[in-house]
């Protein structure tokens, strides 16, 4: 069964090194594509394999587990690298008008791939090493997506992006080391049970370290400037797979951390994350509103919402883990697809800053509904996919009377209503400044195409998970009772424990 | 032994984040290298220091009481590689944004997030 998880990184890799060879040929940006479909059918034949068996896991170069690489995906995984494959169909196919001929020539299509093949093997493995190699992997290639084209301000944001990353990089890999001399370790399922006989204090010491390091990933409080001083600067299909996937990963690696090594003490770790998620929601929205770019508002809404994510990991019971699993998915279709929209309004409209553009209800009315899919989503409208992310949520925080928390994730929710209507109500409704109709019909009928299929796919899917909620949210319960019981993780990595 | 190595990462900490404060961005990679390698000295200790220990034993031999354990040196030898290139990538970058941005303190560089208009 190993080559079903060795494959999703397989590909993209491949993938990868097909792009640079062909980076001259126009045709060579629909491999691209090509890679990005067979990996979507790789993720769906693993999460099959998920669903029928349960966990699976592979020991790589035949070393058997801890000693060897492990790759293992429970329900999680599985659908980290299914939602992953999708976000890289889309933004493969909106590439094709997004990214122009320069940016292939220096090899846009092969860092994107690379940068798919980092987020994968993230998602797969099950050595704490190697998640350390693929994060290193995501990161060198996402320096590259970031400051591909060289403009001063992509150079201005790719310093502090690049800067804050790295030290967190150096964090994690301290971490490494000092839980390695405690545990003699680093197989994640084997520390889930090594940890037990450590220093319990010291321990404690460790996590906070891996939170940090996580924590400058996902882009939470007090460690988020990075974001939204670089997302807004690169090409729109480069931020939206960042937007999509990148802090996600960070997030996806606190929930397996701290759901199965670092779960010791968790009245001490998991109430800092309690109050880390709940600044990290308030600041991100309140710095939403404070923006008047389109992409910064967005920028700033990823932050909000991871705050969502870590309330729900923060608290720690079966629904928090449900809505925080539900939450990540949804919130990757809707941020990716966000982004993809603003970069069709800067095409046709001629930017992003809200006070110079307009006109979009009128001129592109199919943009406009395109927009308000994933917009009132993101806002938890009902019946769209984010008011059952935030229900789940809410619920989960009721449940164990904690109001006040519950009362920060609803009013940040009202917030996020605001900034969605600011950019609805400047871009959309008010004409445009200058007179501009932002028509569809000025682009070419293939760029339109490229553009509004993928944004199309992403909507179609919110609405499927909004008003269909019931198959997403039992399996986010399958998912959540693998994550708060490790048993079987385990024991699909190591064999029958004794 | 082990000491020595504490202390010893203790400083280089120490200096790194000593540069990495600096307002200057030459100054924070050179920070940054320092603090890499007190990471990969840190995994290095954590391994357990033996001196003189074979880190292989021949099939069939008997195991002797102390081995030196190898694991910890190829995981540093990962870290300096992937070091290497994401130090080079900062340099490169911190060379470009000299040229293009002309200057290289952090609080002068607002191009992609300008200050907000006195009105």
């Amino acid at each position: 069964m190993s080559w079903l998880l060795a494959l999703p990184i397989a590909i993209p890799f491949l993938t990868a090194v097909a792009t640079f060879l062909a980076r001259d040929i126009p045709a060579g940006r629909w491999l691209s594509v090509i890679g990005s479909g067979i990996l979507l059918i790789a993720a769906i034949v693993l999460m099959n394999a998920v669903l029928s068996e349960g966990v699976i896991a592979g020991q790589m170069g035949g070393w058997a587990a801890p000693f060897g690489i492990t790759l293992v995906a429970d329900l999680l995984s599985a659908v980290m690298v299914l939602i992953t494959a999708i976000v890289s169909v889309a933004v493969s196919i909106y590439a094709l008008a997004d990214v122009d001929e320069k940016m292939e020539r220096l090899g846009y299509h092969a860092l994107f791939s690379m940068l798919i093949a980092g987020v994968v093997g993230a998602f797969v493995t099950g050595d704490l090493f190697n998640l350390y190699v693929w994060f290193e992997v995501m990161l060198i290639a996402s320096f590259g997506l970031l400051v591909l084209g060289g403009r001063p301000e992509q150079i201005d944001g790719g310093v502090k992006y690049v800067a804050l990353n790295l030290v967190s990089t150096i964090m994690f890999l301290t971490g490494i080391g000092l839980l390695y001399g405690m545990t003699g370790t680093l197989n994640m399922a084997d520390l889930a049970t090594a940890v037990d006989n450590a220093d319990q204090q010291l321990l404690t010491v460790v996590a906070v370290l891996f939170m940090i390091a996580f924590g400058v990933k996902a882009a939470v409080f007090p460690l988020f400037f990075w974001l939204p001083a670089s997302y807004h600067t690169p090409a729109f299909s480069v931020s939206a797979v960042f937007a999509g996937l990148l802090t996600k990963v960070g997030v996806y690696a606190l929930l397996r951390m701290f759901t199965l090594v670092f779960d010791n003490d968790t009245a001490f770790t998991h109430t800092i994350l309690l109050w880390v998620a709940g600044f990290t929601m308030v600041v991100g929205v309140l710095g939403a509103a404070a923006q008047s770019d389109m992409r910064k508002i967005l920028s700033f809404h990823i932050v909000s919402q991871i705050g969502y994510m870590i309330l729900g990991l923060a608290l720690l019971t079966p629904l928090a883990i449900v809505g925080a699993v539900f939450y990540l998915v949804h919130h990757i279709v809707v941020k990716a697809n966000l982004f993809l929209i603003a970069g069709v309004a800067q095409r046709i409209a001629g930017g992003t800053e809200l006070s110079r553009i307009g006109g979009l209800y009128k001129s592109a009315p199919f943009l406009a509904i395109l927009f308000v899919v994933p917009a009132f989503s993101l806002a938890g409208f009902p019946p769209l996919s984010g008011f059952w992310a935030k229900f789940l949520l809410v619920k989960a925080t009721l449940e164990i009377e904690a109001w006040f928390i519950a009362f920060i994730a609803l009013a940040v929710g009202l917030l996020t209503i605001y900034s969605m209507t600011k950019i609805w109500a400047q871009a959309f409704w008010e004409p445009h400044p200058d007179g501009v109709e932002p028509k569809l019909s000025k682009l070419s009928a293939h760029d339109r195409n490229a553009f509004l299929i993928p944004i199309a796919g992403l909507a179609i899917l919110t609405v499927i998970i909004g008003t269909m909620p019931e198959p997403f949210v039992h399996f986010a319960e399958r998912s959540a009772a693998q994550l708060l019981d490790p048993t079987a993780y385990i024991t699909a990595v190591l064999g029958e424990q004794p | 032994m082990e000491i020595l190595f504490a202390i010893t990462i203790g400083v280089l900490v120490a200096c790194s984040v000593y540069l990495m404060l600096a307002n200057h961005l030459l100054r924070f990679i050179f920070g940054l290298v320092l603090i890499s390698n007190a990471a990969n000295l840190t995994i290095f200790v954590a391994g357990r220091l033996t001196d003189g220990a074979p880190p292989l034993i021949p099939v069939g031999a008997d195991a002797p009481a102390i081995a030196a354990n190898a694991l910890p040196q190829a995981l540093v030898l990962t870290a300096i590689v992937i070091g290497f290139g994401l130090f080079a990538f900062a340099i490169v970058l911190v060379f470009r944004a000299w040229t293009s941005l002309n200057s290289l303190t952090p609080d002068e560089m607002r191009l992609a997030e300008p200050e907000e208009a006195h009105k």
